[in-house]
This record gives C-alpha cells, sequence and structure tokens, in this order.
C-alpha cells in the first residue's frame, strides 16, 4: 500500500543514518576532553602551591606539595589511613542511609497531604540553611558522646534536601502528563506508582546528591567535635595530626576527604546525567 | 453536494435516533471563574456524534474548544447542561503526544492497557497489535525522544486507542507536525477509524483538515463559544487535502469564520 510505504520512508528519513563511528576511538577522545581541564587544574593548584613554599612564607609549618605528598603516600602504605576511611564511610553509609529513609516519607507525606505541606513545607527549606555543627551541642546533650550523636546531625543536615527534592519533583510533574495519565484511568496509588514518581526521580536524584554533600559535611565536623571510644575515624587522623602541628598529615588526610567527596558526587551526577539522557533532556553531543 | 450552514438552535440534521448516537451534548454551559472576572467559554452548546461518525469542531482562537474536549473526556464538569457519553470509553489525544519519556514507545502503550486491567499475559500481544496498527512495529523499544513528531503522535494514537476507546477525542493532533507528515497521518487516521469503526470528534483551526477529515464539521464562534453553523460533508471513498470537493467545503468554512471574526474586531 503506497501509504505505508510512504510513511515508513519518511520515519527512516526523520530518524536520520545511524552514526557508524569507531567506538573506541570516539571514547578515548571523549574521555580525554573530559580529563584535561581537571588535570591541568590540578597542576596549576600544586604550581601556585609550591611557589608559596619558595618564597619562604610560614616556612616552619608550611610544607611544599613534594613532602605533602610523600607523606600521603607514606600514609597509604599503612593501614592505619585505610582503617579510618573504613570507620568514616561506614559511618557515611549508616547516617545517609538513615537521611534517605526519612527525607522520603518526610518528601511522599508533605507532598500529598496539603495541611502538613502548610504546616511543615517552610521549616524544611528552613532546616537547610541551619549549619550542622550548631546542632552538635543540642546533639551531644540529647545523645552523648557517641555515634549517635553524628548520626543524629547528619540526618538533621541531609533529609531536609533530600525531602524537598522530591517534595519539587511531585510538584513540577508536567500538568500534560497528568492529564494524560487522568485519561488514561491512572488514579490514587497508581497515579504515582507510574506517574508521579517516575517523573519526579531527577529532582529527586538532585536532592539525594546536595543531601550526600551536607551528610558528607556533617560527618566530617561530627568527627572533630564528637568524641567516639574505639577505632578512629578521618576527623580524628586530621585531630591529631593538628595537635602534632604536623601540616603535612594534616593536608593529606584534607586531600583524602577532598577525593571521597568528590568520587561520591561524581557517582551521583553519572546517575544524573544517565537519567536525563535516557528521557532524552540532553543533546546527544551535550556538556559532558 | 453540501448542505447550506445551519442556523444555531435548530437541530443537528444527523444522528438523531438515540441507539446511534454516541456523543450528545445538551445545553452546555461552562463558567470559569467569579464576579467581574468571570469568563463564559462555552454557551449552550448542543451537539451529537454519531456511532462511527468523524465530527470535526472549528473555531478561532477562544472557541473554547479544549474546554469543549475536557467536558467529553469527564476531566471537568459543566456549569450547566448534559454530558451523555453512556458507557462509552472515551479516549483523549493532545497536540502534545504527552508521552511518558521514561518509558519505551510500547511501555507506554502497554501502561494504557494495565491501567485499564487487561492481565499481563494480553498485554504484549495486545501492544504488539496497536503498535502494527499504527505501522510502528520496529520502534516499540525506542523511547520518546528518539522518535520524530510523527512517530510520537502515532504512539499516542496507539496509546488513546489502547484504552480501547469507541470515542476518540482529538485536541489539535497534528497541529505541531509538518504538512506532508500530517496528509499521511490523515490516510492512517481515515484507516483506523474505518477499522475499529470509531467514533471521533476532532477539535482543529484548520479549516481544510476539517474538510478533510470531517464527516460532519461544526463552526463554533469565539468569547463565548456558541455552535454557529454545522455542515455535512458527503463521503465518497477517500479523500485529498488538495482536491476541489475538499477545498470548495473548507473556502465556505473560511468565509463562515471570517465572519465570525470580524464581529470582534474594530
Amino acid at each position: 500500500m503506497a501509504v505505508d510505504q510512504a510513511l515508513q520512508g519518511l520515519d527512516n528519513l526523520e530518524l536520520g543514518p545511524r552514526t557508524a563511528g569507531r567506538r573506541a576511538a570516539r571514547l578515548a577522545r571523549k574521555t580525554w576532553a573530559a580529563a584535561w581541564p581537571k588535570l591541568l587544574a590540578i597542576a596549576l593548584v600544586l604550581l601556585a602551591w609550591q611557589l608559596v613554599h619558595l618564597t619562604g612564607w610560614k616556612h616552619l609549618v608550611l610544607a611544599g606539595p613534594s613532602t605533602v605528598l610523600s607523606d600521603l603516600w607514606q600514609m597509604a602504605q599503612h593501614g592505619q589511613l585505610w582503617a579510618a576511611v573504613g570507620v568514616t564511610m561506614k559511618r557515611a553509609l549508616l547516617g545517609y542511609v538513615l537521611a534517605l529513609i526519612i527525607g522520603s516519607v518526610i518528601g511522599v507525606l508533605v507532598a500529598r497531604i496539603p495541611p502538613l505541606r502548610a504546616a511543615l513545607g517552610s521549616i524544611i527549606t528552613g532546616l537547610q540553611t541551619m549549619p550542622s555543627i550548631a546542632w552538635y551541642p543540642f546533639a551531644i546533650i540529647l545523645f552523648s558522646q557517641g555515634t549517635a550523636a553524628i548520626l543524629f546531625v547528619m540526618v538533621m543536615g541531609a533529609a531536609p534536601s533530600i525531602a524537598n527534592g522530591l517534595i519539587s519533583g511531585v510538584d513540577y510533574t508536567p500538568p500534560l502528563l497528568l492529564r494524560a495519565g487522568r485519561t488514561m484511568g491512572l488514579r490514587g496509588v497508581a497515579l504515582y506508582r507510574y506517574l508521579i514518581l517516575p517523573a519526579s526521580l531527577p529532582a529527586f536524584v538532585a536532592g539525594m546528591k546536595q543531601g550526600w554533600a551536607f551528610a558528607w559535611r556533617s560527618l566530617m565536623a561530627g568527627e572533630l567535635v564528637v568524641t567516639i571510644v574505639g577505632a578512629p575515624g578521618l576527623g580524628v587522623l586530621l585531630d591529631t595530626n593538628q595537635s602534632n602541628l604536623d601540616f603535612a598529615g594534616a593536608t593529606s588526610i584534607i586531600i583524602v576527604i577532598l577525593i571521597i567527596g568528590i568520587v561520591v558526587d561524581m557517582i551521583f551526577t553519572k546517575a544524573d546525567t544517565a537519567l536525563r539522557r535516557r528521557r532524552g533532556l540532553l543533546e546527544s553531543a551535550g556538556s559532558t | 453536494m453540501t448542505s447550506p450552514a445551519q442556523a444555531p438552535g435548530t437541530s443537528p440534521a444527523s444522528a438523531s435516533s438515540d441507539d446511534t448516537v454516541a456523543v450528545r451534548l445538551t445545553e452546555v454551559s461552562k463558567t470559569y471563574g467569579h464576579g467581574p472576572s468571570q469568563l463564559l467559554a462555552l454557551d449552550r452548546v448542543s451537539l451529537t456524534a454519531g456511532e462511527g461518525e468523524f465530527v470535526c469542531v472549528i473555531g478561532a482562537s477562544g472557541c473554547g474548544k479544549s474546554t469543549l474536549l475536557n467536558l467529553v473526556a469527564g476531566l471537568d464538569t459543566p456549569t450547566s447542561g448534559e454530558v451523555d457519553t453512556s458507557t462509552r470509553r472515551v479516549g483523549l489525544m493532545f497536540q502534545e503526544p504527552a508521552l511518558f519519556p521514561w518509558l519505551s514507545a510500547a511501555k507506554n502503550v502497554e501502561l494504557a492497557l494495565r491501567a485499564r486491567g487487561v492481565p499481563r499475559t494480553d498485554r504484549r500481544e495486545q501492544t504488539a497489535e496497536l503498535l502494527e496498527t499504527v505501522r510502528l512495529s520496529d520502534f516499540g523499544d525506542k523511547r520518546p525522544h528518539e522518535l520524530s513528531g510523527g512517530m510520537r503522535q502515532r504512539v499516542a494514537l496507539a496509546r488513546a486507542l489502547a484504552q480501547n476507546a469507541d470515542v476518540l477525542l482529538m485536541d489539535e493532533p497534528f497541529g505541531a507536525l509538518d504538512a506532508m507528515t500530517r496528509d499521511l497521518l490523515h490516510d492512517e487516521l481515515d484507516r483506523i477509524c474505518a477499522q475499529r469503526s470509531l467514533t471521533v470528534l476532532f477539535v482543529t483551526h484548520n479549516v481544510r483538515e476539517a474538510a478533510r477529515l470531517g464527516d460532519r464539521v461544526i463552526v463554533l464562534s469565539s468569547r463565548p463559544g456558541r455552535v454557529i453553523a454545522e455542515h455535512e460533508v458527503p463521503r465518497r471513498g477517500q479523500r485529498r487535502i488538495d482536491s476541489p470537493e475538499v477545498a470548495h467545503v473548507a473556502a465556505i468554512l473560511t468565509d463562515r469564520l471570517r465572519e465570525e471574526m470580524g464581529r470582534h474586531g474594530s
């Protein structure tokens, strides 16, 4: 049938030819394009640091990059650093999962129940502006010195962001899709399960990413402020270095903390990008 | 060959006996807002669409076309008057495809089946059949953003059909497409409607499209929307958008619409 053929031809024309390039070469080019600005930035920081070191400013304490990096290398050979990373990451995971559960439950409830939103909406946003360190006196009085105090502050820091991400996702579900869903006969729980929750996923992931940043900051502050008997975390190592006036040691720990923060953030960014690409919200040759 | 445009208020020429009427609107009015900012969108609109009939509704901006479809779809309730689709299932299609971007084309269609409770075992088969109907069998696993505008709109049509609708409401469904694609989709829609004996209420502001597709064309006035004319289009085999018959009907409708727009001028 003629219409059939014309339609098929039009479909093929509109979709355009498949790009047939060598995947390995494309991947290598993309990796390099993404990597070189970062490598350059690191090189510039090291250079500036080295220059400051050469001026002899605070030369009694300020070690140069080579000293710090070899110190870091030394630490990496020993078990203590890795044990501390293990302790800290276990806390990070526990605190974040708690914040995720509590934040999601509050988010769903506030999004669904209007009086609750009127009551809690602005409080949740307000909580986000609260500096986490300010919670510690409160948390230590309430839970005394220990992991519970840290977890409490992590939840107070991260849960509002996670809840807010979910709420804004629900709020910004496109009205046209809601209309389409209702026409289909999606109501109540099914409307949430098949339409509103999937539609709010990108905003939820953005909230989760922000929540991670808050949780990580709260945890680091907590490990410096709260005394915990037992295996030391990264914060305790940092604290010990400060007491010993060990600049190279302290800087090494800071670098480790920074790297962990960046790596986790990259994982969230990857998840976010993959999600947006699947939905066609990124141009294929876009910013990545 | 064409009946003269009727005066408002007179009974529609066709589809008067009850068992053959799929959609009946009786003196339907719809107002939005209250007090001085009140807006009368539809004013005592009466119209019917017979079983298997293709009714086009045209009008300039502000004629309440979308309000009309929302009322028939049951997404909104009239301020006064009555909307009767009896027990028929109503499917709705918009100018935008409104597909769920996180689902593939096939999953989009399948969700409509799931929403009306089709058991899992039957869903796959029915989805394949519906995609075949809109000639997209090869594209079921593509996501909406990987398809062209015309293809997306065909997925949306398959999804509307998946609602097992006997009445299809279409709100300028081809308005955002290029002329060539639209022309092909007109043929497709003709074929699918005949195959499934669908009743269609098709809203457009494209006069030629209305003349090409409709068995009957209803002209609405603007602000408020009232039925100001009805026009029968004789159906003799396959019509083409560039045929003299269609052009003739389109000319009559255009004149009527200009007259109406002139009322709002100066």
